[in-house]
């Protein structure tokens, strides 16, 4: 594991991510419209909004797979993505998935231990087609933790799992964010998904960060309490869901 | 397998009936069909049904051709066909034994096969290296991919004339005429191949770090590997079809020159041992492609008919 000496000539805005009025345009529609985020070292940022908002448009940009039409993107340089889909490639074993963006001897070692750390020891040598979902997925939260990266970015990275599974990989990342020391950002449309994981929520809405939300409650709160409720209701209210609730 | 697949009454469909425990709720609309699925055939593999299996398709994909054989065997002893025509299949074993000995097939096939060996090995070469430079670099791309298409619309036989003007009727000719056969179809197959991986996979790829080396060896080459095998039997096959017209146009020796030689004078029965042996050719290609996408494509959830 790496090592956790602390940095203190580092400014602190230099750690985890910065987006400073960022435009992004796809034709002449303008998705992303001078937004502004930042996600402190360490710390969970769950992105919520209606479909088509351009959460994948953020992350994206964040990722460095696109570039910014206007303003600012600043992020670690060890950096890792977990899609939606699992992304695999079918054509490699588990372990060799893994080890896709590593370098060095100990490779092999570190994805072993990162696929122990997902619960999947002794499946180095299946092929992705022999996997489940949601072991893909896992495979998928391996092989970006395994490069120790200092921003992970997961794009609705359990939306097709099945609510059990769901629940397991919440678990999952909560014990993985006690060992990696990395910020992240979550994207998803599950309010209950961020309210289990978030330490700060926000909305997006016109292009924009909208309403932002810390979660201060501890993991008993998160399962049932008037606090929950009181956040869940607020969040609806934000996505325009408050009618239904 | 177990007792209960022999057990289990072996219904593949039947109506609904009443007398089941969970009728159906009050409308009686339902589709009264049903299907009931049992283990299949492999669980419980009867003497039987293994013999059956067999006599269905003995000898896998070469059971018509086998069968077209035995046929041709039969109308030819019966008389049906004229041996002048169609001699019988057996009496070809003897015609190829008897030019084997007089020491006219076995040169003949070691020309034609080195042929053939050198012009797939000159066009598969120059196909790879410029499909892997196309499909990789935008610039490759401009550069053959203009030629080659242009090749590929003149067929094969309205250039051998040229080509003799150009380089003369020896070997050479022949070997640049099978290289054309082998190289088009490898680069085109290959350049699609490439440009045709996954592009979420490319990005993810980006994404855990991985450099140039690591994008080419992991995803871009693995992942054209299908199309590369496409490309690798069109090339195989042309490389045989180019050896027939490189040798029937002129040869004085190989393969060619002896089917040439026996419709000049009408011997029937050494036509169709070269025919034979270039259709056993192309049989050897096919299997050989086929044996490496066993090896090498085992990670494809490919699908099997059945
Ligand atoms: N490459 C592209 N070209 C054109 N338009 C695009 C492109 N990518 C995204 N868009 C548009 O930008 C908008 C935002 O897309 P984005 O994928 O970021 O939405 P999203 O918030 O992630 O939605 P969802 O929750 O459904 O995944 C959409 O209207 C989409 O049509
Ligand atoms: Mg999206």
């Amino acid at each position: 594991m790496s090592t956790t000496l602390a940095t203190p000539t580092r400014p602190r805005r230099q750690a985890g991510a910065l987006a400073e009025d960022v435009v992004r345009r796809f034709g002449d529609r303008t998705v992303l419209d001078g937004l502004d985020l930042a996600i402190a070292d360490e710390e969970l940022v769950v992105l919520l909004g209606p479909s088509g908002c351009g959460k994948s448009t953020l992350l994206r940009l964040l990722a460095g797979l696109d570039r910014p039409d206007g303003g600012r993107v600043e992020v670690p340089a060890r950096r890792a993505v977990v899609f939606q889909a699992d992304r695999m490639l079918p054509w490699q074993r588990v372990l060799r998935n893994v080890t896709l963006g590593l370098r060095g001897p100990d490779a092999d070692r570190r994805a072993r231990e990162a696929l122990a750390e997902v619960g999947l020891s002794g499946r180095e040598g299946a092929w992705p087609k022999e996997l489940s979902g949601g072991e893909a997925q896992r495979v998928a939260l391996a092989r970006a933790l395994v490069s120790e990266p200092e921003l992970v970015l997961l794009d609705e990275p359990f939306a097709a799992l099945d609510a059990i599974t769901r629940l397991r990989m919440h678990d999952l990342v909560r014990a993985l964010r006690v060992r990696h020391h990395a910020a992240m950002l979550l994207v998803t449309h599950d309010v209950d998904e961020a309210i289990a994981l978030a330490d700060r929520i926000v909305v997006m809405r016109d292009g924009r960060i909208g309403n932002e939300h810390l979660v201060e409650l501890p993991a008993a709160d998160r399962e049932a309490s008037g606090a929950r409720e009181e956040l869940r209701a607020a969040l609806l209210h934000d996505l325009g869901l408050v009618h239904q609730s | 397998m177990t007792d209960v697949g022999l057990v289990a009454p072996p219904v593949r469909e039947e109506p609904y009936r009443e007398s089941h425990a969970e009728p159906p709720a009050e409308g009686t609309t339902a589709s009264p069909r049903r299907e009931v699925f049992l283990p299949g055939e492999s669980g419980r593999r009867t003497a039987l049904g293994v013999l059956r299996a067999r006599l269905r398709w003995p000898l896998g994909i070469y059971t018509t051709p086998a069968v077209v054989l035995v046929l041709w065997e039969v109308l030819a002893r019966a008389g049906v066909l004229s041996p002048a025509y169609a001699p019988a299949p057996t009496s070809l074993l003897g015609t190829a034994q008897r030019l084997w000995d007089q020491g006219v097939l076995g040169p003949d096939l070691a020309i034609s096969l080195q042929r053939a060996g050198l012009g797939l090995a000159l066009g598969l070469t120059v196909g790879i290296a410029a499909g892997v430079l196309g499909g990789l670099l935008r610039s490759g791309e401009y550069l053959f991919n203009g030629l080659v298409q242009i090749v590929n619309t003149i067929p094969l036989l309205a250039v051998l004339p040229l080509m003799i003007v150009w380089f003369g009727i020896d070997e050479f000719t022949k070997v640049l005429l099978i290289s054309f056969g082998a190289g088009v179809p490898m680069y085109l197959n290959l350049f699609s191949a490439i440009r045709g991986v996954d592009q979420r996979l490319i990005e993810m790829a980006r994404t855990t770090g991985a450099g140039r080396l690591r994008l080419v060896t992991r995803v871009l080459v693995p992942g054209a590997l299908p199309g590369f095998l496409v490309g690798l039997r069109f090339s195989l096959a042309y490389s045989v079809l180019g050896l027939v017209a490189a040798e029937t146009v002129n040869a004085d020796q190989g393969l060619g020159f002896l089917i040439t030689q026996g419709q000049t004078y009408l011997q029937t029965d050494q036509v169709f041992v070269g025919l034979a042996i270039y259709s056993i050719l192309g049989l050897v290609a096919d299997q050989f492609v086929r044996a490496l996408e066993r090896v090498l494509l085992r990670w494809r959830p490919g699908y099997e008919a059945a």
